[in-house]
């Protein structure tokens, strides 16, 4: 398929027992994750596209142009690619300033030395970096180092903006905050956008389509919607399964608008995204005593049989995904309609700081 | 503590013992005698020729050797190294069955072009070169081994092209480790004797560097042998300090 955006329709053998099969395709505009678990070909993908490894079939195009294609003995190397490319822990030259990191792209494509230092120091003006041009991306912290990453790949204009775990070697605070500044710029880029990632919040957060990839291929696609609410794959399952909740926190109390949830983190306050694990949920036919801190009644509203695991869905107050035993599924007499208790300690609730 | 500060004396003493017997006051007419300057003249030539010789052909070969797979890469690497354990004196008699007069290489070369590289300062020059070069090869290869290549693959993106990554990536990310390399390699080349002796012999004025110096004169003026041995001193004492500070990034 050719026209405006990028098709990636490949294989690509890696050695005897790897293998990438993939076939995306994303409109100018749009944002693409590719979501899976490491070692799953992700980094494979990356490399393909942006043509650091040749592919072995199929073809790679981008606004009508081909840029892999073995049968026709097409092949666009990597520096002819008009990409802009975000690296897993982002690669900064460490010998040059920050300014001649983000002047690089430009230098290389044979613009003046002025020119390329101007618009380099506009990119990093609008990164709210503007007095950083002089320092070395070692004195940078990674908050910075990203957005220094982020205003190098964009200044040079390019056609694809491929970004490559870009969050994932943040901590959890400037995580949040970059994340934001993220989904600002790719708002702003015209262009298709790919997103590599391992963390399902980022891709459903930031992805307007998502593609999952287990060793080597595509196990899923679609929206994030879909994908929550019909997990093809144990591993999209797991994923997607995962109860996120927002809410407000403060003292260790989190107001979710239905219902106040325990946390064992009393230091965070404010907007807060918050995973508790299908798993982590026990549930009862009468009111549990002893520690648990979450309890409430509500009713099963859903059943599901996955192997030897069942996913029950819960209505009212808060509508959680739980997973249990097929054997405690009998015990307690599971089915949609039935009442019951659920209860989860404050300990297995993840907390990560929302906008 | 015993055996530490006798270890410290096995290596301060000699240099003490050298320091008590040199003639201070003649120092000046020692230094400037024709045989000195001669010497200090031919030293300086041959290590900085066997020093830019190293980088453009040592260079690549480092390159070769960390970059590219082709078969017997190991022993390739293995014969760059031995140099570095051979008596230079062996290194020597190697390059004259190779590059003598009657020699595999060195006989056609003769023939076609007339020169003749044993007893002459060019002479010097390969020998110096032959003994000194691996200590840049080795360096560098390792720079070139230890380096993220993904660095080299972000320039690429950027748009680099093979050149511009190499001047603008690769080179300056190795570069503490190659000055470091090219100071070795030029301290080598200065202190070289063995090879040199048993190559290029040992005429003052053509092939008689600093140590070959120090060599004849301890024989017949240990004056001369102790002044020309004190400039060898400092100028070791000048490179390690300027490559002190380089050493913790490069190694």
């Amino acid at each position: 398929m050719t026209g405006p955006g990028l098709s990636a329709d490949l294989l690509l053998r890696r050695d005897e027992s790897f293998e990438l099969a993939l076939d995306i395709s994303i409109p100018p505009g749009r944002t693409t994750a590719l979501l899976g678990p490491n070692g799953s070909g992700k980094s494979t993908a990356v490399a393909a596209i942006a043509g650091l490894l040749p592919i072995d079939t199929g073809e790679i195009t981008l606004n009508d142009t081909v840029l892999d294609n073995p049968d026709r003995g097409v092949f666009v190397p990597v520096d002819q690619r008009r990409l802009g490319v975000v690296f897993q822990d982002y690669l900064l030259f460490p010998h040059l300033t920050v300014l001649e990191n983000v002047a690089f792209g430009l230098r290389s494509r044979k613009i003046s030395k002025d020119e390329a230092s101007s618009r380099a120091r506009q990119w990093l003006a609008r990164l709210g970096l503007g007095g950083m041009g002089g320092s070395k991306p070692g004195d940078l912290s990674g908050g910075q180092a990203q957005r220094v990453a982020l205003a190098r790949a964009l200044v040079i204009e390019p056609d694809l903006l491929l970004l490559d775990e870009p969050l994932a070697a943040l901590d959890v605070t400037t995580r949040t905050e970059l994340r934001q500044t993220l989904e600002e710029h790719l708002e702003a880029f015209p262009g298709p956008r790919l997103l590599i990632t391992h963390d399902p919040t980022e891709a459903f957060i930031l992805a307007d389509d998502i593609h999952i990839i287990e060793a080597g291929s595509v196990t899923q696609s679609g929206t994030a919607d879909e994908i929550r609410l019909r997990p093809r794959t144990p591993y999209a399952a797991d994923l997607a399964g995962s109860n996120l909740v927002s809410g407000f926190a403060i003292a260790g109390d989190v107001e979710t608008g239905t219902q106040t949830l325990r946390i064992a983190d009393t230091g965070i306050s404010g907007p807060v995204f918050l995973t508790i694990h299908p798993t982590a949920i026990a549930v009862y036919r009468h009111p549990p005593e002893g520690s648990p801190r979450n309890s409430w009644a509500t009713n099963i509203e859903r059943v599901e049989q996955l192997g030897m695991r069942v996913r029950l869905r819960t209505g009212a107050p808060l509508p959680l995904t739980i997973e249990v035993t097929d054997s405690a599924r009998t015990d307690l007499g599971l089915a949609p309609g039935s009442p019951v208790w659920i209860a989860f300690k404050a300990t297995e609730i993840g907390v990560q700081p929302g906008q | 503590m015993v055996l530490g500060v006798l270890g410290i004396g096995f290596f301060v003493l000699p240099f003490v013992g050298l320091l008590g017997r040199v003639p201070w006051s003649d120092l000046p007419a020692l230094l400037s005698g024709p045989i000195v300057t001669d010497a200090l003249r031919l030293s300086a030539i041959a290590s900085a020729a066997a020093t830019a010789i190293s980088l453009i052909i040592g260079l690549p070969l480092a390159w070769l050797l960390a970059r590219a797979e082709f078969p017997g890469r190991a022993v390739i690497r293995g014969i760059v190294t031995l140099p570095l354990v051979l008596p230079p004196v062996v290194g020597g008699a190697a390059l004259l069955f190779a590059l003598g007069r009657r020699g595999l290489i060195g006989e056609p070369l003769n023939e076609a072009t007339g020169l003749i590289l044993p007893f002459s300062t060019w002479g010097v020059i390969v020998a110096t070169t032959f003994v000194a070069m691996p200590f840049l090869v080795i360096t560098v290869e390792g720079a070139l081994r230890n380096m993220d290549r993904r660095y080299e693959g972000a320039a690429a993106t950027l748009g680099a092209r093979r050149w511009t990554v190499i001047r603008r990536v690769t080179l300056p990310m190795i570069g503490p480790s190659l000055v470091a390399g090219l100071v070795l390699t030029w301290a080598r080349a200065f202190g070289e004797f063995g090879a040199t002796i048993t190559f290029a012999g040992n005429l003052q004025g053509r092939t008689q560097t600093l140590p070959l110096a120090v060599f004849v004169a301890l024989e017949s003026d240990r004056d001369t042998a102790v002044a020309i041995s004190l400039i060898m001193v400092v100028v070791a004492l000048v490179v390690l300090i300027a490559l002190r500070g380089r050493w913790g990034r490069a190694m």
